[in-house]
């Protein structure tokens, strides 16, 4: 068996679904929250490299280093704000964030 | 390699370019002066807005300039957008200088963080491909993050600050997701290429898919249902000038970009989109006029004020004709110039020294105040839609737009909509006129006065500007359609 376009689509939709459900399903912390969107913006790489690859065109590998590099600055923002967060209120637990509701 | 810098004709980014190195300079400023020097940087950052938008203005013919390999333009529509953009940053930092001394956040970061989001929205407004506009909007995003949490002493700001990351990074990611489904199944990312490979009748299921993603990325940077669960938390949270900042700029800068892509990048298949955003519009404009009924927070009654503007701007798109497009560019002024004057109502609500923000906490201000309370009524008439104010106008194109596409079932439901959003805003007008006055507010900082009468003003004068501001939009829209 080849391994062809679809098998690389199937296993970048499988990553970002479960980066989607990382974020939603979890109750317990942040940090899970922040390494599920690195994996959806993964799973969007391996889509854009595959596309790249396929049509033999290399702007699919250039917005995929753009995605790592705006990906690493997200990560950097997020860590950030989650550590003012933790002064704040001494938790990270997903559970806590519910000051505001309504 | 020669090549590359010869066809890189930079001239048409000339205003973001100048933005650009303003932002890095003040920073630099900031950083390396040892004495607070937040007024200075705030007043050379409204310094450098006024000259970029200068810029936009002065370095264009008044016809189409394409840079960066065409994935970049600057059109009729993108310079109307980019004042718009322009305008609402430079409020919002005039808004925030005296709010943020008493509240001791006046840092130098902040019109510096502001600057560098207004760079990112007029890339993305400009933006003719898939990598440009993800870049700009992430410019965009990762700056708003940051001043969302601004006041990071406060467990309200921190939290709202890491609720608009989480839900920001998703949606990027939907948005980025369905950009690389559009890239592969159309082979381009540049919106003329996307086009043609999608046209009407043709548009395949991995194309259809991308476009769903892209359009849900992008309803989350408007706030439209069902991607509006952040809107309400983070404006309750942020400082309230952070918030009058969200409301405004990031808001119409979303909303062009959303404009260009459906028209631009998938102009042939206008029948597969317009069910979506009919969707969207519907599910904003209702979740906007009934949840806001039970609120006693102004800003969460702003927020969800603003979820619904965002789906009767959307019947401007739904229609997906040019009057339609005219109706988005006029809908997202008047809506601007109103919000920045019910913040700058919200920021005048001060009793003794702390910020008050329950809708009671405005009683009996027709009293205390009669030209706040007249120009606060007047402007949440204005956002009620009740002619002659500026509102009704702002509707009235858009709805016209619809009805015009055959678009009746649309039209009903949005005059339906807003008139069950009357009740919310004119329950405000109640609270100022009738009921038992509390307290004074402290006397309010000359340039809130100012910003607030001028969209007071505005509102009522809306009349007597309107032909002019028919005739920029629709030159704005006239450029998507040639």
């Amino acid at each position: 068996m080849t391994i062809g376009l679809g098998h690389y689509l199937t296993v970048a939709a499988i990553l970002f679904t479960i980066g989607i459900f990382g974020i939603f399903l979890n109750r317990k912390n942040v940090i899970i929250i922040l390494m599920s969107i690195e994996l959806m913006l993964l799973s969007v790489n391996i889509n854009l490299v595959a596309f790249s690859s396929f049509l033999g065109d290399m702007v699919g590998q250039v917005f995929a280093l753009l995605v790592l590099t705006v990906a690493a600055g997200e990560a950097a923002i997020g860590l950030a704000i989650l550590v003012t967060y933790f002064r704040n209120r001494g938790t990270i637990a997903v559970e806590d964030i519910n000051m505001m509701k309504g | 390699m020669s090549n590359i810098l010869a066809t890189a004709d930079a001239t048409a980014a000339l205003p973001e370019i100048f933005l650009a190195v303003a932002a890095m300079a003040l920073l630099m400023l900031g950083v390396f002066t040892d004495r607070n020097r937040t007024d200075l940087v705030n007043t050379l950052s409204l310094a450098a807005l006024a000259v970029t938008a200068a810029l936009v203005i002065f370095t264009s013919d008044g016809g189409v300039a394409r840079s960066f390999s065409d994935s970049f333009i600057v059109d009729g529509f993108a310079r109307f957008m980019k004042m718009l953009v322009l305008f609402g940053s430079a409020v919002a930092i005039i808004l925030s200088s005296n709010f943020l001394k008493t509240e001791r956040l006046d840092k130098f970061e902040y019109p510096v963080l502001v600057l560098l989001a207004t760079v990112g929205m007029m890339t993305m407004i400009s933006a003719n491909d898939l990598i440009a506009l993800y870049m700009g909007l992430e410019l965009q995003s990762l700056a708003l993050y940051v001043v969302a949490a601004f006041n990071r002493d406060s467990a309200r700001s921190s939290e709202a600050g890491l609720k608009y990351f989480v839900l920001g990074a998703l949606s990027s990611g939907m948005l980025l997701y369905g950009a690389s489904l559009i890239y592969g199944f159309s082979g381009s990312v540049a919106y003329a290429d996307i086009a043609r490979a999608a046209t009407s009748g043709e548009v395949g299921l991995g194309l259809m898919f991308g476009l769903v993603f892209l359009i849900a990325g992008l309803a989350f940077k408007i706030s439209a249902v069902p991607f509006h669960m952040w809107t309400p938390d983070v404006y309750e949270g942020s400082p309230t000038p952070v918030t009058a900042f969200f409301a405004a700029a990031p808001k119409v800068a979303a909303m062009a970009v959303f404009v260009r892509v459906m028209h631009d990048g998938f102009a042939g298949a206008v029948a597969e989109w317009r069910q979506v955003i009919v969707f969207i519009s519907i599910a904003s404009m209702v979740l906007g006029a009934f949840a806001a009924i039970g609120q006693d927070n102004i800003k969460r009654l702003l927020a969800y004020s603003s979820i619904g503007h965002m789906g009767y701007a959307l019947v401007g798109l739904a229609a997906g004709t040019q009057s339609g497009v005219r109706g988005v560019a006029i809908y997202m002024a008047i809506y601007m110039a109103m919000t920045l004057g019910a913040f700058a109502c919200v920021i005048y609500m001060r009793r003794r020294g702390t910020a008050v923000e329950r809708i009671s906490d405005l009683a009996g201000l027709a009293r205390n105040d009669q030209v706040m309370a007249f120009v606060l009524a007047m402007l949440m008439l204005s956002l009620a839609g009740i002619p002659p104010l500026a509102g009704f106008f702002a509707k009235y194109f858009v709805f016209l737009a619809a009805i015009e596409a055959n678009m009746y079932t649309l039209a009903v439901i949005g005059v339906l909509a807003s008139v069950v959003s009357a009740f919310y805003y004119l329950r405000v007008v109640k609270v100022i006129y009738f009921d038992e006055p509390a307290d004074e507010f402290d006397a309010a900082p000359f340039e809130v006065r100012l910003i607030a009468v001028a969209a007071g003003i505005l509102a009522l004068g809306m009349v007597l500007v309107l032909e002019q501001l028919n005739i920029a939009a629709n030159a704005a829209a006239a450029s998507l359609f040639l």
